[in-house]
């Protein structure tokens, strides 16, 4: 039984990460329709970037953290300007393609600097934020993601619902042709939007950082890891994302926990088979009809 | 009698049956005879051992490109699992090669129609989807290709892999860069020849048909499903192939190439190269290799001057960047690739002086 909640509370934290990693994902495939093989690496770089404030300029915790925010916020804003602009209108594989190669890329540049060792952050998370009761055991580091999670959750909520950009967001995520026509800037939320996903991804990259230590390898596959979790919770859904994350999260850390270990990577992937055969648009995304 | 034709300086078909012809103009006949010839006749006696071996990966991986490029090229699937794909041609060689003790002969067309079956069964999703989401159910089969391939250890031999017997042909034996460049091109010229005339076929229009527009092509009598598996089964058997021709040849497999990463280069060659056009593959083939080759040279001899003392200089995230870097540069500024570059090429040539 201690297991069992043990591996319950790892799989729901570790759901909640995968659904903040795949917000931004959802978020850039909701206005413009771009799936972005390099989410995992823009990820890493937040993480990274953390990393040499943190240690190696020696900034606070807090201002480290802002300048990271920025920083991701601008380098989706340079992607969006620089390598995808170009490309509004063209065939599916080049922008595929394209962001598989802005992958390779950012991996292999990543790997030149950091290289393939693990880094730690020191440890800045109070003590006292673990929950420890009896059999139920958390560790800060995955209430913080919790937290951390779940505001992020609530601000994009009231953002897509009141602010006016947040407004100009969905109407081109609906129709692009139609916000165009009623006078919103296209171009501008698609910008805004590659910047905030970046954002979001740098924040998930320093919470899977704090959780599993920072190496570009493993924080680049979270950008793989990320399709299951949109598949299931539907592409174009943010609250699925959330939710495909949690059911992911429990079903790996389940399988890893009673079948066995290694399995645990593949679980995800043989689910998204299943998914795209039976229930192809996932539990919340909008379904394609075509007929002939 | 038919009369010579070298150079049309227009469109002057009058028939069906000329549009579809192979070659263009004599003139195509003649030097693709040539290069056949010199390929066969030249190149293994002026090549170096070293650059004969580089010259039979560009034959193996031109297969597997060839194969991905009727699929992603001609089709519009977009498949990110042609790496697995080619690791179950190189084991399901192995396996029937050990277990079975089949010879060369008939163990590479019998691992191409292994992995044409795997291919299928992968390409199901197809039925229902398309565009993005077809391409994450390949991504999945990829991260399902490999997993089986490194535990299914009864059948695999999980991490230890497969030691391949040395080939033989009609109790010839095949050891040696150069009789394998024999076999290995004698094979892919068979399966240039074969992409060439499908796409004159009803089905290989039909892939055509269902890329361009696959409503279109439905209410035109086409059953899409039924294509679009027959071109997964096409594709990975090309990759099957490659893939056995490639555990022959290295002799030992074992599932740490068939990654991701090798998926993506194949796509990286037929972006590269030109998507649709089957020179396209070939020159994406020896863009990549040569690129490949020519980054290791590199890193080595830079390691080697010593210049950069204490600078961990490794091969690997070099190469991952500048190949990335090479998908993102050819993407914005030559999207149809190295085939458009020549054809741009040959064409100011033909039309010099008046290139108007």
């Amino acid at each position: 039984m201690d297991f069992f909640i043990q591996l319950l509370i790892n799989g729901i934290s570790i759901g909640f990460l995968y659904g903040l990693s795949a917000m931004g994902f959802v978020m850039i495939f909701k206005s413009s329709s771009v799936l972005n093989f390099a989410h995992g690496e823009i990820l890493a770089f937040g993480a990274f970037l953390f990393l040499a404030l943190v240690t190696w300029a020696q900034l606070p915790i807090w201002l480290g953290f802002l300048v990271t925010l920025a920083g991701s916020f601008v380098l989706g804003f340079v992607i969006e300007r620089i390598f995808l602009r170009p490309l509004i209108g063209e065939l599916l594989i080049y922008v595929i393609m394209l962001t598989v190669g802005l992958a390779a890329m950012f991996k292999g540049g990543m790997l030149l600097v950091w290289g393939g060792n693990l880094y730690t952050y020191p440890d800045f998370l109070p003590e006292g934020l673990g929950i420890n009761w009896g059999i139920v055991q958390v560790p800060p580091v995955y209430v913080a993601a919790v937290i951390i999670g779940s505001l992020f959750l609530l601000m994009f909520g009231l953002f897509f619902k009141f602010s006016s950009q947040g407004i100009y967001m969905r109407s081109v995520a609906d129709n692009q042709t139609a916000a165009l026509s009623l006078g919103v800037h296209v171009r501008r939320v698609f910008a805004l939007s590659w910047a905030i996903a970046a954002m979001v991804a740098g924040i998930s990259g320093i919470v899977l950082g704090i959780i599993n230590g920072i190496t570009v390898h493993e924080l680049s596959s979270v950008g793989l890891k990320v399709f299951p979790v949109v598949i299931l919770g539907g592409l174009d859904s943010i609250g699925g994302a959330i939710i495909g994350g949690l059911i992911i999260g429990l079903l790996e850390t389940f399988t890893g926990g009673y079948l066995s270990p290694s399995l645990r990577d593949v679980v995800p992937y043989i689910a998204l088979v299943f998914i795209l055969l039976v229930k192809p648009y996932g539990l919340f995304g909008l379904a394609e009809i075509e007929r002939v | 009698m038919k009369t010579l034709r070298f150079r049309p300086c227009g469109n002057f078909k009058v028939q069906y049956r000329e549009e579809l012809t192979v070659f263009d103009t004599d003139f195509g006949r003649l030097w693709s005879a040539v290069g056949i010839v010199v390929l066969f006749a030249v190149v293994p006696w002026i090549a170096t051992p070293y650059l004969l071996y580089v010259v039979n990966l560009i034959g193996i991986s031109a297969i597997a490109a060839l194969g991905l490029n009727i699929l992603v090229g001609y089709t519009g699937l977009i498949s990110l699992g042609h790496g697995a794909f080619f690791g179950v041609g190189a084991y399901s060689a192995g396996i029937l090669a050990v277990t079975y003790g089949i010879p060369f002969l008939a163990v590479v067309p019998l691992a191409g129609l292994v992995t044409a079956v795997v291919g299928m069964v992968f390409g199901i999703p197809s039925g229902r989807l398309k565009g993005l989401y077809l391409t994450i159910a390949t991504l999945a089969g990829q991260f399902i290709i490999e997993y089986v391939l490194v535990h299914w250890e009864s059948v695999t031999g999980g991490t230890m892999g497969i030691t391949l017997p040395a080939p033989s042909i009609f109790g010839v034996a095949i050891a040696g860069d150069l009789s394998f460049f024999y076999v290995i091109y004698a094979t892919a010229v068979v399966m240039v020849f074969g992409a060439v005339n499908l796409m004159r076929t009803r089905y290989g229009r039909a892939f055509v048909a269902i890329r361009d527009n696959d409503r279109a092509a439905e209410g035109m009598g086409i059953p899409i499903f039924r294509y679009k598996l027959l071109s997964f089964a096409v594709s990975s058997f090309y990759a099957g192939v490659a893939g056995a021709l490639w555990g022959y040849y290295m002799i030992s497999i074992t599932a740490e190439p068939f990654t991701l990463g090798l998926s993506v280069e194949y796509i990286a060659m037929i972006v590269i190269g030109g998507l649709g056009s089957i020179p396209g593959a070939i020159f994406g083939t020896v863009f990549i290799t040569l690129l490949n080759e020519g980054l290791r040279w590199a890193t080595d001899t830079i390691m080697n001057m010593g210049g950069l003392a204490g600078v961990e200089l490794t091969m690997a995230p070099l190469r991952e960047f500048v190949f990335g870097l090479a998908i993102v540069l050819f993407i914005l500024f030559e999207p149809r690739g190295l085939a458009e570059v020549w054809r741009i090429v040959r064409s100011s040539f033909k039309l010099w002086p008046f290139s108007y």
